[in-house]
């Protein structure tokens, strides 16, 4: 005779426990944690380091890179720049999860910094599904990819804090509808701060780096 | 093909069964029913896939996995319409608004196991 155990619970939970964790370690440093996502090719570590860059000095940031491979290719041009970085090698995980940016923060100088960028192993589907404990989720979609991704991808648009579309200088080539693309965004998650930008011209960088310049709390 | 964070969301499935047999003095696990929302990108194939490879030599050995599909539905803010979504996200087809809230679908649960207690 079989019994029957109630349990109701989020599968997600114990992922979600490390990532509150996480967020209560970023808080009590006074550091603003990011989480970037993207498909493979949308400019993720391009547009991390135009905004190394670009940042002021006075915004001590380090880096925490994902990759499914141990290869340091990404790790190796943000310690080019100068900024701490951590690499984690998610031994062929398709996404990060909160135990292992647990151990990534743990390297990092947190009293040191103001900012830490999570950059996500490339992938819309997985990394949705697993909060850090970041401040902010952040979802690079690039115009080459095709104005179509928010209607295939919703999950990851859902938990969307900020949405940058990078490549906008390809516009002209493409047959990108932007109005298409707004729209399915705006369905699922309406008002999303945008920032449409352009790694290889420059345009509408300012407007990221002021919004993520004034976002930043003080360091205590 | 199976997913792979479908892996990580079977191991939290067989985490929570396991803990809760075991905390019901349970000798072992014969059900599992998951309710997981059409939005979720989760593929019940690659769940099955994982659970036969995990599960074995646990408390939840041979249970059966019943997924409970709940399906996307939507409220139009507008005209307050509410529709199911079958395929693409679409706006409302009452009036046409973009203004949508979504309120089922989002579902990454698991509800309740059934178990068999160990005899005295």
């Amino acid at each position: 005779m079989t019994q029957r155990v109630e349990i109701v619970r989020r599968i997600m939970d114990s992922n979600e426990r490390v990532a509150l964790e996480n967020r209560a370690l970023l808080d009590k440093k006074g550091t603003y944690g990011i989480n970037i996502m993207a498909s493979p090719g949308a400019g993720k570590t391009s547009v991390i380091m135009e905004t190394l860059r670009r940042l002021p000095p006075s915004v001590r940031t380090g880096v925490i890179e994902g990759d499914t491979a141990p290869v340091t290719i990404d790790s190796d041009k943000i310690a080019a720049l100068g900024f701490p970085v951590v690499q984690i090698n998610t031994g062929g995980d398709c996404h990060l999860d909160a135990v292992m940016v647990d151990l990534a923060l743990k390297k990092l100088d947190l009293d040191q910094l103001n900012l830490v960028i999570i950059e996500n192993v490339g992938n819309l589907i997985c990394p949705a599904a697993f909060e850090l404990g970041t401040h902010a989720n952040v979802l690079i979609a690039s115009i080459p990819e095709g104005d179509d991704k928010p209607y295939k991808y919703p999950n990851i648009y859902r938990g969307l804090d900020v949405l940058i579309i990078n490549k906008i200088d390809l516009l002209p080539y493409l047959d990108f509808r932007m109005d298409y693309f707004s729209q399915g965004v705006e369905m699922l998650n309406p008002g999303l701060k945008t920032f449409p930008l352009s790694c290889k011209t420059g345009e509408g960088f300012d407007a990221w780096i002021d919004w993520l310049t004034t976002t930043l709390p003080a360091k205590v | 093909m199976a997913g792979m964070h479908e892996l990580a969301v079977t191991e939290s499935i067989l985490e929570i069964a396991n803990q809760a047999a075991l905390e019901s003095r349970a000798a072992r696990v014969t059900d599992i029913y998951l309710t997981i929302g059409q939005l979720s990108s989760i593929v019940d194939d690659s769940v099955q896939f994982y659970w036969d490879h995990i599960s074995l030599d646990t408390l939840s050995e041979g249970a059966v996995l019943h997924f409970q599909r709940v399906p996307a539905r939507l409220r139009c803010k507008a005209c307050g319409n509410e529709y199911e979504l079958n395929e693409e996200l679409m706006p409302c087809p009452a009036c046409g608004s973009i203004a949508l809230e979504i309120i089922s679908g989002e579902e990454l649960l698991i509800d309740h196991i059934e178990v068999i207690r160990e005899e005295k």
